[in-house]
């Protein structure tokens, strides 16, 4: 499965409402760290293709208020979603192994 | 079985490392880069203004992102992964990242500096939540809002000016009653009277929350020691920084801030090991200076193996 690009428009639906865990990435273009948590988190996308969790990210210039609505004050901040709650959340670049440990705890 | 050995490992993801990479690409040693995901200084960083070439100046990212296209352009691997551990094996050197080992004949490490903490209560509880490391990454949500930088440095001045744009108000709190950053950081801030308030001579004590977020801080007077209360939604460190060297402890020589000890060409107290930019710099900390060490690293690197060959060694 590969990113799904979130919006405020599409919060809801992709996130909230998704039977599958999903990981957000919330970024920014202006944000240097988030360019380092890219690449990354491609890695992931693409180790956990046809699995059962959703990774999307969600640029926070674009959704201002998915980014409120989570108070995310500090990027990147990755959470995890599941059943349309938030039950993990890290600030700061993250590797691979520790979204790898983060992931596989919950699916 | 014996695993083939590379030539060249480099430890890092800054512009010392990617410059230690370009170099030993060119030289054709096939360099290995393990890239870990702390983000080093100039990806913290808005606009370099002191990297000569660029007059108009350059964004940090963008400085780091060249350099690293210009490694890989080369040949220059790059391995997203944090070396966990590393060792002197008799003749090369193993280095643990993630759940592979790699063996090189030579290594450069190149790890950088994380920003300092506090050490006071409640900082960790709200990092993330108002206490940040990074006003280029964050300021733009402290739009309306107030926050706190506290540091004297060039750093500190930077974040200041970050905020500025965004922020309501701007307090600096200094342990001093000077600021050590340069002539023109300072100048810039002490322009900009109508958003920006300094509290000199003053330390922070503790971060303040509501569970949620920060709201204040809690401050001590480093003269009359008289504690008072400042009302903030943010708290930004600029109070310095320490070398990523943890893993290298016990096997190289550090001082006694845990900075690696090189000497004039980048050596280390173990023959085959090379170290560049911060995590061997507490004193210029610059992306040209940072860059130079990578360079001088690189070739002695090269120097290095040429010499293993010549002697039949490997």
């Amino acid at each position: 499965m590969s990113e799904v690009t979130l919006n405020d428009e599409n919060f809801n639906a992709e996130v909230l409402s998704s039977k599958t865990p999903v990981l957000v990435d919330f970024w920014a273009s202006w944000c240097g760290p988030c360019k380092m948590q890219e690449p990354i988190l491609e890695e992931v996308a693409a180790l956990y293709q046809g699995k059962n969790i959703k990774i999307g990210r969600l640029n926070v210039d674009e959704a201002p208020r998915s980014a409120n609505r989570f108070l995310v004050m500090s990027i990147p901040t990755l959470m995890i979603f599941k059943d349309g709650r938030p039950v993990e959340q890290m600030i700061g670049v993250q590797d691979k192994n520790t979204l790898i440990n983060k992931i596989d705890k919950l699916v | 079985m014996a695993r083939q050995k590379n030539e060249v490992i480099i430890i890092g993801g800054g512009i010392a490392a990617h410059t230690a990479a370009l170099y030993a690409a060119r030289a054709e040693l096939k360099p290995i880069v393990l890239q870990a995901a702390s983000p080093d200084q100039l990806s913290l960083t808005t606009v370099v203004e002191n990297f000569p070439g660029f007059p108009e100046g350059i964004l940090g990212t963008q400085l780091v992102e060249n350099a690293k296209k210009q490694a890989q352009k080369f040949g220059a691997q790059y391995v997203l992964a944090q070396a966990d551990s590393f060792d002197i094996k008799k003749d090369y050197f193993e280095i643990v990242a993630g759940k592979e080992v790699y063996q090189a004949l030579t290594v450069i490490i190149a790890t950088g500096a994380a920003a300092r903490r506090l050490d006071v209560p409640g900082e960790d509880k709200y990092f993330g939540r108002g206490v940040s490391t990074c006003a280029t990454c964050d300021a733009a949500f402290y739009r309306d809002r107030e926050a706190v930088v506290v540091g004297g440095g060039d750093s500190a001045m930077e974040e200041t000016l970050a905020l500025y744009k965004f922020a309501k108000k701007v307090t600096i709190i200094h342990r001093k009653n000077e600021f050590k950053a340069s002539k023109i950081m300072q100048e810039r801030v002490f322009s900009l009277k109508d958003k920006i308030e300094i509290i000199w001579g003053t330390e922070i004590t503790e971060v303040l929350g509501d569970g949620q977020f920060v709201t204040g801080l809690k401050l001590k007077n480093i003269k009359t020691d008289e504690m008072s209360e400042i009302k903030t939604n943010g708290l930004f460190l600029a109070i310095g920084h320490i070398p990523n060297t943890k893993i290298f402890i016990n096997k190289i020589q550090l001082d006694e801030l845990g900075y690696i000890v090189t000497d004039k060409k980048s050596h280390i107290n173990v023959n085959g090991v090379f170290a560049a930019g911060d995590c061997q710099d507490h004193i210029f900390r610059q992306a040209i200076t940072s860059a130079g060490s990578g360079c001088q690293a690189a070739m002695e690197a090269e120097r290095y193996i040429e010499k293993l060959k010549a002697d039949g060694k490997v």
